[in-house]
């Protein structure tokens, strides 16, 4: 799967400017769906299957877009201010590098600060791209730029900028490469805007009205160094991480149980999740319509929104065979 | 330069316009209270409807079919109701405890005129005269706790639950705008101007919606019953372009008066269709058009609401520019409004399927 976590996770597609990374999992999954579409926010839907009597309309989703930043502003001398698309943090922006859709490059810094203990704000921060002036900027007010860190394979861990969500897309294309057989429709949903506010999500599940839904995300983890005692039971390499809550949504008790009843049937080692902040794409799945049951397959992962986000490759193979174990028979809640 | 009988479809804006937004402006109609306003608009856009109805959170649904095949359903929107006050308590003598209504900074309100409840009454945020302060006393801020709304004695008039708006008269200043809830009479003159001039080639389903200013709650249900192709939101955004307005640095602006209709890539609540927004941007070129892109970040309009409903519906906004927006009075620019009419009249009249052709 190595090759494919590098394509996906190198293809710059912050949220709301999907257009690369739709295009790069459609060419992957073309050939092994039934049907594809765009829907009106961008969200690439794929059908796999028309469903047999026992089975169900089952919704999976990862979201394909990462956080990333926008312009605001072009200073006279060439200086480009700007606000951010999703959850990104001052501290992690400093000495950063970031890559604009059209092609251009900078680096971010910021102006000397008054006190050194504080973070600085996103005001105190600018993105220089090489000018010396405004004239003819190859970037303006709107253009949209990710965080440029090439792909690490650490052998048994690997880092990259946008593994929360690309490992998710990734898990499910090999999903739906490794399920032979399945009594159920199964919508695969590679949903935009999730990093703003689930907004592709919210409106894919509309459209698709499912019987039950799952998203596969990225999960905190508490197995890194730390002062504080409160401490998250999540690991990279226990296995993934089969959500019970997080700030958004409580997961469905039977669909939490019927994760667990599978990845026990294969002998899986796995990890029960509570994230106390942070929410997925299950939340509005969970919310659409009428409501449905939802839960969520997590990746665990380490230092989540830095341009280095790190996932145990072993807890990634095992979450695509639990998907597909969990896909490939009728469910019973 | 733009082809005359191209742009014939542009209407002026003359007394007829000024005088409706004048009446738009100085009516009443805090969130959840709309009716002042609602009146004006069925009024307004009656003669030229095909149907107009009433939802049940008191949006004003108002469809205008076209003719021809292949009519795109095009959903415009501006929100009726202005930020404002609430009666919640009354202490006798004529004064109010209160609450605020939407985003209001409670430096705005000591010492303001305001009108109270459905007739009007005349009050006045009362303060404690300087003759009896401390030096230290006037370097505190208020607080909200600390106000109280003054009618003097009128035993019985005002109720709790009652909305209170400043007491702002909508003046014209040259080539300038002045009045209270400027955001968002303005989207509502537009959309009653566009209702009354709408194309051929497409449907018009004009919401002018209410509850905005407290979390887009009208514009939720409106997108719902319309289920329309894209959406247009039309607004009014805060411009901050003063005199100690540095061209240089400053991070903050959203836009500035003069500089034409604001278009909105990204806010706090949206990120427009790049589609859309790149349609706008070519109509406004095509047609000499100025306009300006607003400021990404903060801030939201109804497009919040209406782009996540049903299975999606892509949508851009489109604000006329005005200072002090949630304060007692804005000042907007006429050349502004008239452009933001023109840029939305032109693209609706050349607006064909092909500008959702391709993917997003």
């Amino acid at each position: 799967m190595k090759p494919l976590i590098r394509k996906l996770v190198e293809t710059p597609s912050p949220s709301g400017y999907e257009t690369q990374i739709r295009s790069v999992v459609q060419a992957e999954i073309e050939p092994l769906v039934d049907e594809l579409h765009v829907d009106a926010l961008g969200s690439l839907i794929a059908r796999k299957g028309q469903g047999s009597a026992e089975g169900i309309k089952l919704m999976l989703a990862a979201h394909i877009d990462e956080i990333g930043v926008m312009v605001t502003q072009v200073d006279v001398n060439g200086f480009i201010r700007f606000t951010t698309l999703g959850g990104v943090r001052p501290y992690t922006c400093i000495g950063g590098r970031v890559c604009f859709l059209n092609g251009a490059s900078g680096v971010i810094s910021m102006e000397p600060l008054d006190d050194m203990s504080r973070v600085p704000t996103f005001e105190q921060l600018y993105i220089d791209i090489g000018l010396s002036s405004n004239q003819d900027a190859p970037v303006g007010i709107g253009d949209v730029a990710v965080f440029d860190r090439p792909f690490l394979d650490l052998g048994g861990r690997l880092v990259a900028k946008s593994m929360d969500d690309r490992i998710g897309a990734a898990v499910l294309i090999e999903t739906l490469r490794q399920t032979k057989d399945s009594p159920h429709q199964l919508y695969f949903v590679f949903s935009t805007q999730e990093e703003v506010g689930l907004r592709g999500a919210t409106t894919a599940a509309y459209g698709i009205d499912p019987d039950l839904g799952l998203s596969v995300d990225v999960t905190g983890t508490g197995d890194t160094p730390r002062r504080s005692k409160a401490r998250m039971e999540v690991s990279l390499g226990k296995g993934p991480a089969i959500k019970v809550r997080d700030g958004g949504m409580l997961a469905d008790r039977r669909v939490v149980d019927w994760m667990v009843r599978g990845a026990e049937k294969l002998g899986l080692p796995y990890q029960l999740e509570i994230l106390e902040g942070g929410t997925t794409d299950a939340r509005a799945m969970q919310l659409t319509r009428a409501g449905i049951p939802a839960g969520c397959l997590s990746i665990p992962c380490r230092y989540v929104h830095s341009p280095s986000e790190m996932v145990d490759y072993q807890d990634v193979l095992q979450a695509v065979q639990l998907l597909v174990e969990l896909v490939s028979h009728p469910i019973k809640l | 330069m733009a082809n005359t009988t191209d742009d014939a479809h542009l209407s002026q804006i003359g007394n007829e316009q000024l005088q409706l937004l004048e009446r738009l402006s100085n009516a009443c109609a805090v969130s959840g209270d709309e009716g002042e306003v609602r009146k004006i608009v069925l009024e307004e856009v009656r003669p030229h409807a095909t149907d107009v109805k009433v939802d049940a959170l008191g949006n004003v649904l108002v469809t205008r079919r076209g003719q021809g095949e292949n009519r795109l359903r095009v959903m415009l929107a501006a929100h009726m109701d202005e930020v404002g006050l609430m009666i919640t308590n009354d202490e006798g003598e004529g004064i109010y405890r209160f609450a605020t209504v939407g985003g209001l900074a409670i430096a705005d309100l000591p010492g303001k005129t305001m009108l109270v409840g459905k007739e009007h009454l005349p009050g006045v945020i009362g303060i404690k005269p300087i003759h009896l302060t401390e030096p230290e006393e006037r370097k505190k801020p208020f607080s909200l706790e600390g106000l109280r709304l003054d009618v003097g004695l009128a035993a019985g008039k005002v109720k709790v639950g009652d909305r209170a708006t400043f007491a702002t008269v909508f003046v014209r200043q040259g080539p300038s705008l002045r009045g209270k809830a400027m955001d968002n009479r303005l989207g509502v003159a537009t959309l009653i101007e566009l209702v009354k001039r709408a194309p051929a080639q497409i449907d018009l389903l004009a919401a002018f919606t209410v509850q905005e200013e407290i979390g887009l709650r009208g514009a939720r249900v409106a997108a719902f019953t319309f289920n329309p192709d894209l959406a247009f939101i039309l607004d009014s955004t805060p411009a901050f372009d003063l005199p100690a307005w540095d061209v240089d640095e400053n991070v903050r602006y959203n836009t500035r008066l003069g500089a034409g209709p604001a278009i909105y890539v990204a806010d706090s609540s949206t990120l427009s269709d790049p589609r859309l927004v790149r349609y706008l941007i070519d109509t406004a070129e095509a047609h000499h058009i100025p306009y300006q892109l607003r400021q990404p970040g903060g801030g939201g309009t109804d497009a919040g609401a209406i782009h996540k409903q049903l299975a999606g519906i892509p949508s851009v906004s489109i604000s006329v520019p005005g200072r002090y927006h949630h304060s007692p009075a804005s000042i907007v620019r006429l050349s502004d409004w008239q452009h933001t009419l023109d840029l939305v009249t032109s693209a609706l009249f050349h607006l064909t399927p092909q500008v959702l052709a391709g993917e997003r």
